[in-house]
């Protein structure tokens, strides 16, 4: 342990601990732009300096462990003007204008600003050329924005080993961006929107569908129909000043109706039948395998994560065949809105719009897919994320906070808690497995609240295993059999599945592959900041709503037997394979 | 810096892959590989085809956004192809204040380019240079091994010209 004082107080922090993680410790809050929790400090933008007793100059507190004895003052003159000499150099070349810009009520540098008492540029800088890229359907990209925090690289290349930004150019002239300042889709971005959930300001954001879907909801010819993913009713209060981790599952879909969306669904629903397909597609691939003999692709992975799929599609186009054929949750919804559901209410399909509430930018690109509309009508419209819902409730003039809590619309609202957990990581694995472990064993899953520990939590990857027994007749040839699952999160931890499968091809039956760090509680569409305590709060609000449900195994889902009734026949059926599954490619 | 050799016709997209494997192949096992390969890729095309950068960055397990930021950081990199001849126009100071900077735009407007671009047929690029030592004939110009003193604005057209005819009587 150190001692230090901060502030004229007295503390005790381990060993290596920063000056900035000092200082929380004792409730003082130092500015930062660059810092990211968790990766090396960069120590680019130098707004978190304060005064140290001895030292000659400032020091950036992001970057400066402390010492025994050291005595640090956070508050001082010298402090105050050499933050608001940064802050002014930073405006002077900052090509912005906060009135219309996305970030203009949770944008750092404002706040920054503010904060320090500027409020209008000292220096009348000269400003890089601003250079806009909108060739991707997730992302919006504004370079006149950018304060070269580089925050967005630590995310694409650390956390999702992607890399497609990368300072270009050098001095005055530096872009923060893809190869030779060209744009996203000109290089191998799988549209996370990792970078836009790490940006302090507004140099990329989502590329927002709002305007698309107020147009529809105003369309009185058609029906509009809103799904929402699981991952939203745990973060979308924080758009409202809740804790993070408060879930607002009901408010959120009285919000909905206000709006006036024409029926309230849930992705859940269509998360249920996504455990269905995927588990007997797994099921099938092992029966080839084990039984047959058939030279069949093992492990199969997961495919709800269209970041995860591009991620493939670019960097690992040998295993396309493992993964999955079924398509997303989000996807397979649109699919059952756009014929089960328009069947049974008598709607033309045509005039059904369906909008996604996504905490993901990818999900905008998914939707696009060409291949996304295998009824003959796209599957999804729109896709907002998280935070454009929180944009629009709010533009309402909605009290969110007072509203009373709803139901979902039936039969797309229906779901079971096993959906839920789709949100966290480990989550669609542990679904998957509830449903599989029954049907193979006739018997409930033996872990204490149907919960897979090994594989949840926010280690970046996880393995488990599995020894089946007790196997009914018709899937005895698993009896004994030691299913291994791995499970991985952050595309750079996808990244070493491969690795160990280099190694060791056998090493798994099973794996699940989320893109962004957390699960879809950390998407890149999510309100801003999510830390790793903001993950955490979020993924106990996810398990709190599984437990709470009357029905937490998938297929045990009354919607879901009387979908496969009504409808979809069987599992892998003829009607499932058109509409609920998808192929993909090398990129 | 070296001149590189001006190739006779392009290479294809598979000759640049070859050698590209070829170079980083030799190179990579040195710390700090990237700059080295990048001349070495460099001196061989003349410039830095954007199939060579690629096939660097996979070899080297690095983004091509990355391999892209280290080319851009340096002036000395080129990823635009080489004319046949490479003009150079000094800016030193008495060049600049004797009219340098007019002779650029002239040889701008006239080829049609801007400074580190290549026309498009493959014949002139455009470069601007430091001092040639050649200060008191300014202000001077470089086209290829050639010096051109006291250029003229006026006379630029003339100069170039004498490089076109060159050319049509070569072919
Ligand atoms: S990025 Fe921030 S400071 Fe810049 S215009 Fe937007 S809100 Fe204003
Ligand atoms: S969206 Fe993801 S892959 Fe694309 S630039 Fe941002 S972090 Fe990188
Ligand atoms: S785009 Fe945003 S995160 Fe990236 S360097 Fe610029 S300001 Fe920082
Ligand atoms: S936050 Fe410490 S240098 Fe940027």
């Amino acid at each position: 342990m150190t001692d230090l004082t901060i502030n004229g107080i007295e503390i005790s922090v381990e060993d290596g601990t920063t000056i900035l993680d000092a200082a929380s410790k004792i409730g003082v809050t130092i500015p930062t732009l660059c810092h990211l929790q968790g990766h090396e400090p960069l120590g680019a933008c130098r707004i978190c300096v304060v005064e140290v007793e001895g030292a000659r100059s400032l020091m950036p507190s992001c970057a400066t462990p402390v010492t025994r004895g050291m005595v640090v003052k956070t508050n001082t003159r010298k402090v105050r003007e050499a933050r608001k000499l940064i802050v002014d150099l930073l405006l002077s070349e900052h090509e912005g204008n906060c009135q219309f810009c996305d970030r203009s009520n949770d944008c750092e540098l404002e706040k920054i600003a503010s904060s320090i008492g500027i409020s209008k540029p000292l220096y009348a800088g000269e400003k890089p050329e601003a250079r806009f890229d909108y060739t991707t359907k997730a992302l919006i990209r504004d370079t006149g924005k950018c304060i070269k925090c580089r925050r967005c690289i630590t995310a694409c290349n650390e956390i999702q080993a992607v890399g497609a930004l990368f300072p270009q150019n050098r001095g005055f002239e530096t872009v923060i961006g893809p190869a030779f300042t060209s744009d996203l889709a000109d290089v191998q971005c799988v549209q996370c929107g990792q970078c836009a959930a790490v940006c302090p300001v507004g140099a990329i954001i989502e590329r927002s569908n709002i305007d698309d879907v107020w147009e529809a909801i105003d369309n009185p010819g058609k029906h509009v129909v809103v799904q929402t993913a699981p991952a939203i009713r745990a973060a979308l209060g924080e758009c409202f000043d809740y804790e993070p981790g408060t879930l607002v599952t009901g408010k959120m879909i009285t919000a909905l109706r206000s709006l006036g969306f024409d029926a309230v669904f849930d992705t859940n629903f269509a998360a249920d039948l996504t455990i269905i397909e995927e588990g007997n597609e797994l099921l099938t691939r092992l029966k080839k395998k084990l039984v047959n003999g058939e030279d069949i692709a093992l492990p199969m992975f997961t495919s709800c994560s269209p970041g995860w799929i591009n991620y493939a599609e670019y960097f690992h186009p040998d295993y396309l065949n493992n993964i999955s054929s079924c398509k997303s949750p989000q996807q397979m919804f649109g699919a059952v809105a756009k014929t089960y559901y328009a069947q049974k209410q008598g709607i033309d399909p045509a005039d059904i719009v369906v909008v996604s509430v996504m905490p993901c930018t990818a999900k905008k690109y998914e939707a696009a897919r060409d291949e996304m509309a295998d009824s003959g009508f796209t599957d999804v419209d729109y896709v907002l994320t998280t935070r454009e819902l929180g944009k629009m409730i709010k533009s309402t003039g909605i009290d969110f906070r007072s509203l009373p809590d709803g139901v979902m619309d039936n039969p797309l609202g229906v779901s079971s808690g096993a959906a839920d957990i789709f949100a966290n990581t480990g989550g669609v694995m542990e679904a998957a497995i509830r449903t599989v472990y029954e049907l193979v064993t006739g018997r409930e899953l033996p872990f204490e609240n149907l919960h897979l520990t090994p594989v949840a939590g926010l280690k970046g990857f996880k393995e488990a295993s599995l020894t089946i027994e007790g196997t009914v007749p018709a899937w005895s040839f698993l009896e004994g059999v030691e299913v291994k699952v791995a499970v991985a999160h952050g595309l750079s931890n996808a990244a070493e599945v491969f690795r160990r499968l280099e190694e060791d091809p056998g090493r798994y039956h099973f794996v699940e592959v989320m893109s962004c760090p957390g699960g879809c509680i950390g998407g890149g569409g999510q309100p801003r900041f999510t830390d790793d305590s903001v993950r955490l709060k979020r993924i106990n609000a996810i398990y709190a709503e599984d437990e709470g449900k009357p029905i937490r195994k998938s297929h045990m889902n009354p919607m879901i037997t009387q979908i496969y009734e009504e409808f979809l026949i069987e599992p892998l059926g003829e009607k499932s394979h058109h509409l609920l599954h998808t192929h993909y490619a090398k990129k | 810096m070296v001149d590189a050799q001006i190739p006779t016709r392009e290479p294809t997209d598979e000759e640049i892959t070859k050698q590209t494997e070829i170079i980083v192949g030799e190179l990579i096992g040195r710390k700090g590989a990237l700059i080295p390969i990048l001349q070495t890729l460099q001196e061989l095309f003349g410039y830095l085809p954007e199939t060579a950068l690629k096939r660097t960055g996979e070899l080297m397990k690095i983004s091509y956004s990355e391999v892209a930021g280290v080319v851009s950081f340096y002036k000395y990199f080129s990823i635009v192809p080489r004319g046949k001849y490479l003009i150079r126009v000094c800016l030193g100071t008495s060049c600049y204040v004797r009219g340098g900077k007019e002779v650029l735009e002239s040889l701008k407007n006239n080829l049609g380019i801007d400074i580190d671009e290549t026309t498009e047929d493959r014949l002139f690029s455009l470069k601007v240079g430091r001092c040639f030592g050649a200060c008191g004939l300014a202000p001077v110009i470089m086209i290829n091994d050639d010096i051109y003193r006291r250029v003229k604005p006026s006379k630029v057209g003339e100069i170039l010209q004498s490089y076109r005819v060159q050319e049509d009587t070569d072919d």
